[in-house]
């Protein structure tokens, strides 16, 4: 391809502003040759020699301006680069801190303002905080341990009801009205209080029938008006926002939504923690210095201290128990200004307070709020969480008692949905106490819940909650305690479902691995819902494709196509059976033994929705494209990806969006260049043509296929060394053939362009050279079709660049085009000529006129003995006229054409608003004649002294471009026969800006 | 220039939210006086010095004829309208005990500077004769308190400024070491009393245990109460702090219980057999150590109420002795 690279460096040049000084200047100069009669002559060889760049070895050490910057450079080592240090260093630190996100992280002052305005984004910006909050606090428990925010989404993603709620509230009735005056509050507050009046006190307020969504916007209602009535400095209201909304976790109707409900209320009570600790803080600061993180109690003051107990005392009178208990455990926290045993003694207080509460899922939720509160203020007390843990196994006969079966009974919920709302408490405590916790205590844990009957509930909690590690090697026990669980209380499936994700992430014994697979499936396979058979196969997949090789993963889906195919059950487990492929594929993805899966396509077949079954085609083509090292020619690959690619492509309809098109071609393309049959070309030649049969509809695979087709045509001319046989030449013609039938069905215009150049090129570098003729006419005809506009990027930006660039390109290798026997001397570039004439270009654009002054540069080197460059193998005009006068004759012709134009041009600029353009382009053509014309001849050296004048004339031309080039004409007189360059300097004036 | 803060706050009794409910002051033309007392919790004791500053505010200079602060303690007590009749209970209220009152010049009349005028005093907390600085009590019938109060008299266009400002007494540590008298207790419907038809009472049997009757004040009140079994499910149990006030008059003396405070232990129908922590912190200022004088009383009491969800009510009585340590 070392042709296509000279035209490209053909086509810079060309595009080049010139004159940006003179050492650019003389490169420029090294390619371009004279024209005219008096054309100069030039020796390209010796030329490229003297004026080629001098090469620089580049140091390329450890300095690349790319690269990320490391500070690994300092004091200690001398500097070869001066005054990088400060930028490194200053750049370094910025490295390590993105200052974007450090902006963006929840404290950007327009997303608060518009939190304040925003219930929905309010939540948004909640999580934020919260999440970093969370982040902040569990950074002493460290990052391993799993935080609480990211359990919430869980949750109430998962605990859903449609039954209707309602929420009673009831606003104290102490004395007295807060009332928020002063000039302090704003109006905006000041109304939102008016609208909040009827959570003033005394009034009480039932709302009934809420959906779930209403409900949690009303939760968030009341989380905004805890914090305007703080804000407001109303801290008794306040207290009792937080106060009605901790009652409301006394309320068990609608038992289904009560994890969900525990959620969205103690994220208000964290609220209120937070505000109350960091009101105390403040008050805490002297003179500006706040307190340091570990501050002691003595070094907090009075007032402070003061405020703080009265805190205290306050929540001490609550009346009601659970409330009670909430808020403290909300304010647990601020026991580190009092005393530094605070914590210490509430928290086993707190704990046996839970003792009161009667209800058993109540109080376990309770349990897990203190645990989480404790686990984020003191994680270092674990005595307070194991109590936790042992109070709730005291009360775990109370679930089965006669209050909690007449409860369900009443609200119609089965025991194993009952059992299943415990999961998130008991997870979470159990997570707090095997945090880091010994192999011993856990065992402990392990023999309390065993001696509990029908302890499933517990088992599925012990499985989610300690490290999978410790599951993993007793998973011989765990199945067999499973197997001895009550049929009619927690689901199994849910207990095998725990397992499964532990072994997904630990390793079990070697010698147990088969045996556990057995155990669980056999378990699994006779599950009946297809549900819950599919939430457990999703799980086990994992487990089967790490640990086992084709023959059991295969055993596995048939199995689920089995479970999933009876009443096309597989329509409502789309997201397991895509959580399955995807598993199956991050492990076994060597494409050839995974299509060797018997069972694999079947799978695929489940995938009946479209848009589905094409996430999953794509989930497929993005692992074989990123694990795919060599290309293959694997039959069994080849069909099933072609397969899964006409698929996709199948997909592909008007309503389509052009990224996902883009995305699809991506990945049809990536498998395309994968696909080689080595040296069997035809072979190769015939899966592109069946490709393109199989992808019409996606453009960028038909370009993909004309690039590759050309690439094979370029192959074999390699292979071959350049000289086609009989069989090669016609094999060469028929992949010329493929993409001259192909481009025409493309749409944009410029690829079509572009694509005829391109094979035009493959065509002549191949011999092929009425195949190439015809891609240069087909070319030809097309330009007139350019549009003014086109859009990129679904923007309408003009087209004249394009077609500028396009049309250099295709000047430059029209140099080397042949002329056809039958048809006239320089048929193509007159016939291109014809074409631009004709072309309606932009009334005020001078396109037209730069390709013209472009146009000298290729009739200049046309006249040369030996033109600049060649196609192997194939003879330029230079060899077919050998200089014949009548050649030259014809190009001077032309010539005196283009520059008659050129002048008419330059004339009809000559009005005050187009002064500027006559300028440059008398320049430009100046620079044309300077660098391609013999000026030993007269004409052409008036024409230039002219020229220059005309530059000038209007004092728009450039002093210092002006200055550059007349130096530059002065030092070239100076080489052998410039001599008369020293005349014309003598003869161009410069003119002074006054 | 001092500004005078213009907000109006809501004063709620001992335990306001937050407790941060003191500033505010007099305000008329731009004149604000305030009372600011050394320390923040306000407690003081028999025998220590009250000291603080007056705090004048003013934009301009202002025009007095003299500002005094007086140091008032008394005992105020109310006759209930069930021991006397409504209109008795009205106009006879009994005349205040007084136990301190001494006022101090502070300043001649004269001028004081614009901007912020501080003026420290200190009152040595003496009593007289055989009077004795009782703690302060908000109660129904019997209220103990002390106040200190600002005037500045001023000319006859101008109003005369007041400001009030409650401070606390705490009684000296009682000698002696507290002994703890614990309770062991057994409910049934056997132990109830006032019963009418014993037969139809569910069965139960509660039991616990108070730690001690005999309580300090500054510590809660702490026990275990077991539900061992009962046939009906539990709704509630609470423990309710009692204040028990006795004044003496004319005609004898009138005795009222009123509750002071409701704390629920335990919500539902609890688990049998396992100890349910009994805990109560004593409120402040609405408790004092027991006292009792020649003119009234006022002693504690707690019941542990223990609801059941067909809605029998059962109580246990214990009469409490608080003290302060």
């Amino acid at each position: 391809f070392t042709l296509t690279a000279q035209f490209k460096s053909f086509i810079c040049l060309v595009k080049l502003p010139f004159l940006l000084c003179d050492y650019l200047y003389a490169y420029i100069l090294t390619l371009q040759s004279c024209f005219l009669r008096h054309a100069r002559s030039r020796n390209y060889v010796s030329e490229s020699d003297v004026c080629k760049l001098e090469s620089v070895p580049l140091d390329f050490g450890d300095y690349h301006p790319l690269k990320p910057i490391t500070v690994t450079e300092s004091k200690t080592k001398k500097m070869s680069r001066k005054g990088s240090t400060s930028s490194t260093s200053s750049s370094s630190s910025s490295s390590m801190m993105d200052p974007l996100s450090s902006v963006l992280d929840g404290t950007d002052p327009l997303s608060l303002f518009a939190a304040a305005a925003d219930p929905v984004i309010t939540t948004a910006t909640m999580d934020n905080t919260r999440k970093k909050r969370d982040k902040d606090d569990s950074s002493a428990v460290g990052s391993d341990f799993e935080p609480w925010s990211s359990k919430r989404g869980e949750i109430l993603a998962r605990y859903t009801t449609t039954e209707k709620l309602s929420i009673n509230l009831y606003m104290g009735s102490e004395k007295g009205k807060a009332t928020a005056t002063g000039s302090a509050v704003s109006e905006k507050v000041r109304t939102r209080l008016e609208e909040l009046d009827d959570l003033e006190e005394g009034s009480q307020k039932e709302l009934l029938n809420l959906t779930q969504q209403d409900y949690m916007n009303r939760i968030e209602e009341l989380n905004q008006s805890l914090k305007d009535a703080w804000s407001s400095d109303q801290k008794v209201k306040a207290l009792k926002i937080v106060i009605q909304c901790s009652k409301l976790l006394s309320d068990t109707t609608v038992i289904q939504f009560y994890p969900s409900k525990f959620v969205l209320i103690t994220d208000i009570l964290d609220t209120f923690g937070k505000l109350v600790y960091e009101r105390i803080l403040s008050m805490c600061m002297d003179n500006r210095v706040s307190l340091s993180d570990n501050f002691s109690p003595e070094n907090v003051n009075d007032t402070a201290k003061e405020t703080c107990l009265n805190w205290f005392f306050k929540i001490a009178s609550i009346r009601e128990l659970i409330p009670r208990f909430y808020v403290e455990a909300a304010i647990l926290k601020c026991n580190k200004f009092l005393s530094k045993t605070g914590i210490s003694e509430c928290l086993p207080r707190l704990t046996s307070m839970i003792r009161g509460i009667g209800d058993p899922l109540v109080a376990v939720f309770a349990r897990a709020y203190l645990c989480r509160v404790g686990m984020e203020v003191a994680p270092q007390l674990k005595e307070s969480l194991n109590k936790n843990f042992f109070d709730f196994l005291l009360t775990f006969k109370q679930i089965h008692g006669d209050t909690v079966q007449n409860q369900l009974i009443v609200q119609c919920v089965e025991i194993p949905l009952y059992l299943t709302l415990y999961s998130p408490a008991i997870d979470w405590i159990l997570q707090c106490i095997a945090y880091r916790a010994p192999e011993v205590l856990l065992t402990e844990m392990m023999e309390r819940c065993k001696k509990l009957g029908n302890n499933a509930l517990l088992l599925n909690s012990v499985m989610s909650a300690f490290r999978a590690e410790f599951i993993a090697a007793r998973s011989m026990d765990f199945i067999c305690m499973i197997k001895e669980c009550d049929e009619s209380g927690f689901p199994k499936h849910l207990l095998f479902r725990s397992l499964g994700l532990n072994l997904a992430l630990a390793d079990p014994p070697e010698n147990d691995r088969l045996q556990i697979l057995n155990e669980a499936w056999k378990v699994i396979t006779k599950l009946k819902n297809p549900q819950d058979y599919i939430n457990c196969a999703e799980v086990w997949v994992e487990y089967t494709c790490r640990h086992f090789k084709k023959r059991e993963v295969n055993t596995v889906l048939a199995d689920i196509i089995k479970h999933m195919t009876p009443d096309r059950a597989f329509e409502d487990a789309y997201p397991q059976l895509q959580s399955i492929i995807q598993k199956v594929i991050t492990y076994i993805y060597d494409f050839s033994l995974l299509f060797s899966v018997e069972k694999f396509l079947p799978f695929l077949d489940m995938f009946q929705k479209e848009n589905v079954r094409v996430e999953v085609c794509k989930c497929i083509m993005e692992s074989f494209i990123k694990h795919q090292q060599e290309s293959t020619k694997d039959p069994v690959i080849l069909n099933a990806l072609l397969h899964i690619c006409k698929t996709m492509h199948d997909s592909v309809n008007a309503l389509t969006l052009e990224d996902e098109k883009r995305m699809l071609a991506a990945l049809i393309n990536g498998f395309i260049k994968m696909v080689s049959f080595g040296r069997d070309f035809e072979q190769q030649l015939s899966f592109y043509v069946e490709a393109r049969s199989m992808f019409c509809n996606l453009e960028p695979v038909l370009v993909q296929l004309i690039h590759s087709v050309n690439q094979l045509a370029m192959e074999t001319r390699k292979v071959m060394k350049g000289n086609h046989s009989r069989k090669t030449a016609a094999f060469v013609r028929a992949c010329v053939a493929f993409c001259f039938i192909t481009i025409p069905s493309l749409s944009s215009i410029f690829t079509r362009l572009n694509l005829y150049l391109h094979s035009g090129q493959v065509a002549l570098a191949n011999q092929c050279l009425s195949q190439a003729d015809a891609f240069f006419k087909a070319a030809v005809s097309l330009v007139p079709e350019v549009p003014k506009m086109i859009s990129i990027d679904g923007k309408m930006r003009p087209s004249d660049a394009f077609l500028l660039e396009f049309l250099c390109n295709f000047f430059s290798t029209l140099l080397v085009v042949p002329d056809h026997p039958e048809q006239g001397v320089l048929f193509l570039v007159r016939g291109l000529l014809n074409v631009i004439q004709d072309y309606t270009w932009e009334d005020n654009s001078d396109d037209k006129v730069r390709i013209y002054t472009n146009v000298l540069h290729l009739l200049s080197a046309m006249t040369q003995e030996t033109y600049i460059y060649h196609v192997d193998k194939v003879d330029s005009n230079d060899t077919l006229y050998g200089g014949d006068s009548k050649f030259l004759a014809e190009i001077n012709k032309l010539c005196e054409t283009v520059i008659a134009q050129i002048l008419d041009h330059l004339k009809t600029l000559g009005k005050e608003e187009t002064l500027k353009r006559q300028s440059q382009l008398a320049l430009y053509l100046f620079n044309t004649i300077l660098a391609h014309g013999d000026l030993r001849n007269n004409k052409l050296n008036q024409l230039s002294v002219n020229l220059w004048n005309l530059a000038q004339k209007h004092g728009f031309a450039d002093t210092k471009t002006m200055v550059k080039t007349l130096e530059y004409i002065r030092r070239r007189s100076k080489q052998p026969e410039m001599s008369h360059f020293a005349d014309l300097a003598l003869r161009l004036p410069l003119q002074s800006r006054t | 220039m001092g500004r005078a803060p213009p907000r109006r706050r809501k004063q709620v009794a001992g335990a306001g939210g937050g407790g941060e409910g003191r500033g505010g002051g007099a305000a008329a033309m731009g004149t604000a006086l305030d009372i600011k007392i050394k320390r923040a919790n306000k407690v003081y004791r028999c025998g220590e010095i009250l000291s603080g500053v007056v705090v004048i505010t003013s934009k301009d200079t202002v025009q007095h004829q003299g500002i005094s602060l007086t140091m008032e303690g008394s005992v105020n007590l109310q006759l209930s309208a069930k021991s006397v009749g409504v209109f008795e209970a009205f106009y006879n209220s009994v005349k205040p005990i007084q136990i301190i009152n001494s006022t101090i010049e502070m300043v001649k009349p004269g001028k004081l500077p614009s901007g912020k005028t501080e003026i420290p005093f200190e009152f040595p907390l003496h009593v007289k004769g055989n009077k004795v600085l009782y703690e302060t009590y908000h109660g129904v019938f019997v209220n103990i308190q002390y106040t200190l109060r600002c005037d500045m008299r001023r000319s006859l266009l101008a109003k005369d400024l007041t400001k009030t400002c409650e401070f606390i007494i705490h009684s000296l540590s009682q000698k002696g070491k507290l002994t703890p008298s614990p309770v062991d207790f057994t409910i049934t419907p056997e132990t109830l009393q006032n019963v009418k038809e014993r037969a139809s009472l569910p069965k139960f049997l509660i039991r616990g245990h108070l730690n001690s009757t005999n309580c300090i004040i500054t510590q809660p009140l702490t026990g275990e109460l077991v539900v061992e079994n009962a046939e009906a499910p539990v709704k509630s149990i609470e423990l309710q702090l009692v204040r028990v006030e006795t004044c003496g008059c004319a005609e004898g003396y009138a005795r009222d219980a009123t509750e002071i405070q409701n704390i629920q232990i335990a919500d539902g129908d609890v688990c049998r057999g396992l100890p349910i922590p009994i805990y109560m912190v004593f409120p402040r200022l609405f408790t004092c150590p027991t006292l009792e004088t020649t003119n009234f009383k006022v002693e504690f009491e707690v019941n542990i109420v223990v609801l059941l969800h067909d809605d029998h009510l059962i109580t246990e009585n214990f009469p409490l002795k608080l003290c302060r340590m």
